[in-house]
């Protein structure tokens, strides 16, 4: 129970990577690069908190809904167009998107523009995070082996093929989107009312960059690897910050370059990430 | 208006300078370089430290950066993308893996410069003014331009009458067809990342100098634009991008003179989405946009 209290911090934020992480695994098990992620996030957090602070009487259940229904909405009209047009143009269309999201937050006074919106009421529990997260697994878990989860692994498999077997390709493609950026923004809206603010720096590049490199170092290959991914590479760098201290590197690049040469490393060496690590060591030692 | 014009034309050879390299490597290996944007920052980061620190006069400084950069960017080929060719989905694994190139690039300088704003020394270049047709222009400017210019007109007569472009551009339209006529594929791949990386981190040396403001994440806002203007030139095409850049450069500076400052990266996103939308071949690119 000590070490619960002692690391409540951790844990929370082991949660709420791990819902940004499957909302990247999301699209990604279709084979499509969402790299929106992000600005998703930040439509979330910023309805939820907004909901919060000018009508604190609503529920918190409610307040979460609607941080992951807004991007859900928001993610309909950016798809539609992309989705029909090959892999590349997904990513190309939402490293724009997110950009573009976090510079209308920056230019907004409604939201406080730069500063962004403080003193949230802390609504989040630990419980609350990983309830999600668990409904989140769930429901991922069950579209495994449904006839939609076949059909998305064969549009990632090949998308002509899937294509020519009468599977729907852009509405599969699309509801994936759709559900990555409710996860997003359910994830953006706990963060919040843990934190106590959102602010646009918050959202920039580097964090959906995080969210996929959580996602692919656990492992895109099964629908918790994300999870795993997010819990290895939260808990990590705390481990190794006074090693990164010793060696003269400052907290932040430190963080930075160890995300950047994991997900290298891993994208090389261990395509299914590293859910699929015992397997293959037990199959190495078969052999 | 006059001035709105060599304001956008200014802008817009960065723009395209740096979207040559990106459009090049893509028609080739079919794969986004995230990391294109990481090379333009290391760049003009190695063009700096050679001006302030080793006292190099800009002449100097900005021939050995860009040589910097094309090194850096076979270096990249070499750890990033040469392990997955081959590979079923090498597609999403390559954008992954250079977006993994561009995060370590960026603690890198992250770490060496920190995260403020570096600036060239105040005498790197002679500030001077011109007049031309009652639009005012300094002479960096004016230098800018035309060493941009310079470059694309140079990677066009590269690609259309070397040996090396005719390899280039055999490796982009059939790698294996091009294999069969032996063509040493990696070389001619690691050769196109060089000519990539080299173009983007002239951009990267000439945008430092034109807004005398370097940081860790300058290539961030120059990134989303790139993307713009390859999507609008049609991906993979050279002078497509060319034409592109120049027209993103002079719509953005109309924006910002007539709807204001905060306007100027929604317009690349603008353009970006409705190209998508409308013609998702852009102006110049190949017909088949629609392959899974």
């Amino acid at each position: 129970m000590d070490l619960l209290l002692a690391y409540e911090g951790l844990f929370a934020f082991v949660g709420i990577n791990g819902l940004l992480a499957l909302s990247v695994y999301a699209t990604l098990s279709c084979g499509q690069l969402s790299l929106a992620n992000a600005g998703f996030m930040a439509i979330g957090a910023y309805t939820g908190a907004l909901i919060t602070l000018h009508s604190p009487g609503v529920p918190f259940l409610l307040v979460l809904l609607a941080a992951a229904a807004m991007p859900a909405v928001v993610a309909v009209p950016l798809g539609l167009p992309v989705l029909r047009l090959r892999g590349v143009f997904l990513a190309i269309a939402t490293v724009g998107f997110g950009e573009v999201v976090r510079l209308v937050f920056v230019n907004w006074d409604y939201t406080n523009g730069a500063l962004g919106l403080v003193a949230i009421p802390q609504r989040t529990k630990l419980w609350t995070i990983w309830l999600a997260l668990a409904v989140a697994l769930y429901l991922l878990g069950r579209l495994r082996g449904s006839r939609a989860g076949y059909a998305l692994e064969a549009i990632r498999e090949d998308e002509t093929a899937a294509s020519t077997m009468g599977i729907k390709t852009t509405a599969h493609k699309l509801l994936m989107l759709v559900l990555g950026a409710a996860l997003a923004g359910l994830a953006g809206g706990l963060e919040a009312h843990y934190t106590f603010m959102v602010a646009p720096g918050g959202y920039a590049f580097g964090r959906v960059v995080d969210m996929l490199v959580q996602a692919v170092v656990g492992g895109t290959a099964a629908f918790f690897g994300p999870v795993v991914g997010a819990a290895f590479l939260t808990v990590l760098p705390e481990l190794l910050r006074e090693a990164g201290a010793r060696l003269g590197f400052s907290p932040g690049p430190f963080r930075l370059f160890l995300n950047g040469a994991i997900l290298l490393a891993v994208i090389l060496y261990l395509p299914n990430g590293l859910v699929s690590l015992p397997r293959r060591l037990r199959r190495r030692r078969l052999a | 208006m006059g001035q709105q014009i060599l304001n956008g034309v200014f802008v817009g050879s960065i723009y395209a300078l740096f979207a040559v390299g990106y459009t090049l490597v893509f028609g080739v290996l079919d794969i986004l370089n995230l990391a294109h944007q990481a090379v333009f920052m290391l760049s003009a980061f190695a063009a700096l430290l050679l001006v302030s620190d080793a006292h190099l006069s800009l002449w100097a400084a900005l021939p050995l950066a860009v040589v910097f950069g094309g090194l850096v960017g076979i270096a990249l080929e070499r750890l990033a993308f040469r392990p997955l060719r081959g590979r079923a989905d090498s597609n999403i694994s390559g954008l992954i893996s250079s977006l993994a190139m561009a995060t370590v690039f960026e603690a890198i300088a992250l770490q060496i410069f920190g995260p403020d704003t570096s600036r060239f020394p105040q005498d790197t270049f002679p500030d001077r003014m011109i007049r031309i047709a009652g639009a005012s222009a300094s002479l960096l400017q004016l230098c800018i331009v035309g060493i941009s210019v310079v470059l694309m007109a140079l990677l066009t007569f590269l690609l259309a009458r070397t040996r090396l472009g005719r390899q280039i551009r055999a490796v982009a339209e059939s790698p294996r067809a091009a294999r069969v006529l032996g063509i040493d594929i990696d070389r001619t791949i690691a050769m196109a990342f060089f000519l990539s990386s080299a173009l983007g981190g002239a951009a990267g040396v000439l945008f430092g100098l034109a807004f005398n403001s370097i940081s860790p994440d300058v290539g961030r806002s120059v990134e989303l634009k790139g993307l713009a203007v390859i999507i609008l030139g049609g991906m993979g095409s050279v002078p497509g991008a060319v034409i592109a850049g120049f027209a993103l450069g002079i719509v953005e500076v109309f924006t910002v003179a007539h709807l204001g400052s905060s306007f100027r990266d929604a317009v690349s996103f603008a353009v970006l989405f409705l190209v998508l939308v409308a013609r998702p071949r852009g102006l110049l690119g190949p017909a088949a946009a629609r392959e899974a």
